[in-house]
């Protein structure tokens, strides 16, 4: 009987191809978001809403990851940005070497902005480093006001807080001002957007803070 | 349920450190793990159990050091054990935090039988 000493990082690989794909990314002065939430929080419905506002104002290209269907990714496409689908086929998150693959497929020449659109979940996609330059955690006013504090993990890895559906508040239990000061006490540099993509609240001032991130990055 | 992939890639490190040239069982693993990784244990041990089926690590024992969430607080300069779900000092309240440890997933060592026979 013997001992070996290993002493390595068990996601070692996926931060090693996520190095690769920040190094790329960067290199071509893209500015990327990783965007989670849970299920049915309105990710794609925020994408279409900021591709609708960005059109002609900046190249924009999505990455989306989907469980099973191109549901999502024939949603986007009605928007003329190149868009690459992921299909995990059961997996709970994308990982980088999905996203390694998936940025073959872009002509990142002429991208200033990449938003990959992970798979809908509060838990999984906080491991994976996918190259990104930040998370955007989407939580949606239906799910109530302490989800910060249920997965203080992604909204502790988070950079960006987009409170989806305020539309709704009247209607929900949730106190916006308990949420949001839920999710300062876990991360406090969150910086804190509220929209509704129904009535289309909120949606300029997350585009421009986009327009501004993607500008500052060099190319 | 991102555990059987972690489960995976364990494997694969573990598989990478066997020696060669002769057949070897892996009695145990070791992984620290944060409480704040994201993974739950029991989940794990399931997975780990379920796809070493087969291979020198069939049976082995994964064993987990849970690490706790320990953060350096800018307010009253006290490094200490803090609830994940407050995220506040336990000394002043203080939510300006600095993370020490709790968020890691690392492979420590493994324990191996030289003379057991199944590859």
């Amino acid at each position: 009987m013997s001992v070996i000493t290993i002493e390595r990082k068990v996601l070692e690989k996926n931060d090693e191809l996520a190095r690769q794909n920040r190094l790329l990314l960067e290199g071509h002065g893209i500015f990327a978001i990783n965007v989670v939430s849970s299920p049915g929080a309105g990710k794609t419905s925020l994408l279409e809403r900021t591709l609708e506002q960005l059109a002609g104002r900046l190249n924009v290209a999505v990455i989306e990851g989907d469980v099973q269907t191109d549901i999502d990714a024939r949603r986007v496409a009605k928007y003329n940005v190149p868009a690459v689908q992921i299909v995990t086929a059961g997996g709970c998150h994308l990982e980088a070497n999905l996203v390694h693959d998936a940025l073959g497929k872009l002509d990142l020449s002429n991208i200033r902005l990449l938003i990959i659109e992970n798979v809908g979940n509060l838990v999984c996609p906080s491991n994976y480093d996918l190259g990104e330059a930040m998370k955007v955690v989407v939580a949606s006013t239906t799910e109530g006001d302490d989800k910060p504090l249920k997965y203080p993990g992604m909204f502790r890895n988070s950079s960006v807080l987009v409170i989806n559906k305020i539309d709704l508040l009247p209607y929900v239990n949730c106190d916006i001002a308990a949420l949001r000061a839920n999710a300062l006490r876990i991360n406090p540099s969150l910086v804190v957007y509220e929209t509704s993509c129904t009535t289309g609240a909120g949606i300029l001032p997350w585009c421009d803070w986009l327009l501004a991130r993607s500008a500052a990055v060099k190319h | 349920m991102h555990e059987l992939s972690i489960a995976q890639s364990i494997v694969d490190i573990v598989r990478q450190h066997l020696p060669k040239e002769e057949a070897v069982s892996v009695r145990s693993v070791r992984l620290r793990l944060g409480v704040m990784a994201g993974v739950v244990p029991d989940s794990l041990e399931f997975c780990f159990a379920a796809i070493t089926e087969g291979t020198p690590l069939q049976g082995a024992r994964l064993e987990i050091e849970q690490v706790p969430l320990r953060a350096h607080c800018t307010g009253c300069g006290r490094d200490g054990e803090i609830a994940p779900t407050l995220f506040a000092c336990s000394e002043c309240g203080g939510t300006s935090l600095t993370v020490i440890s709790g968020r890691e997933m690392q492979l420590r060592d493994i324990e191996v039988d030289e003379n057991a026979g199944v590859r």
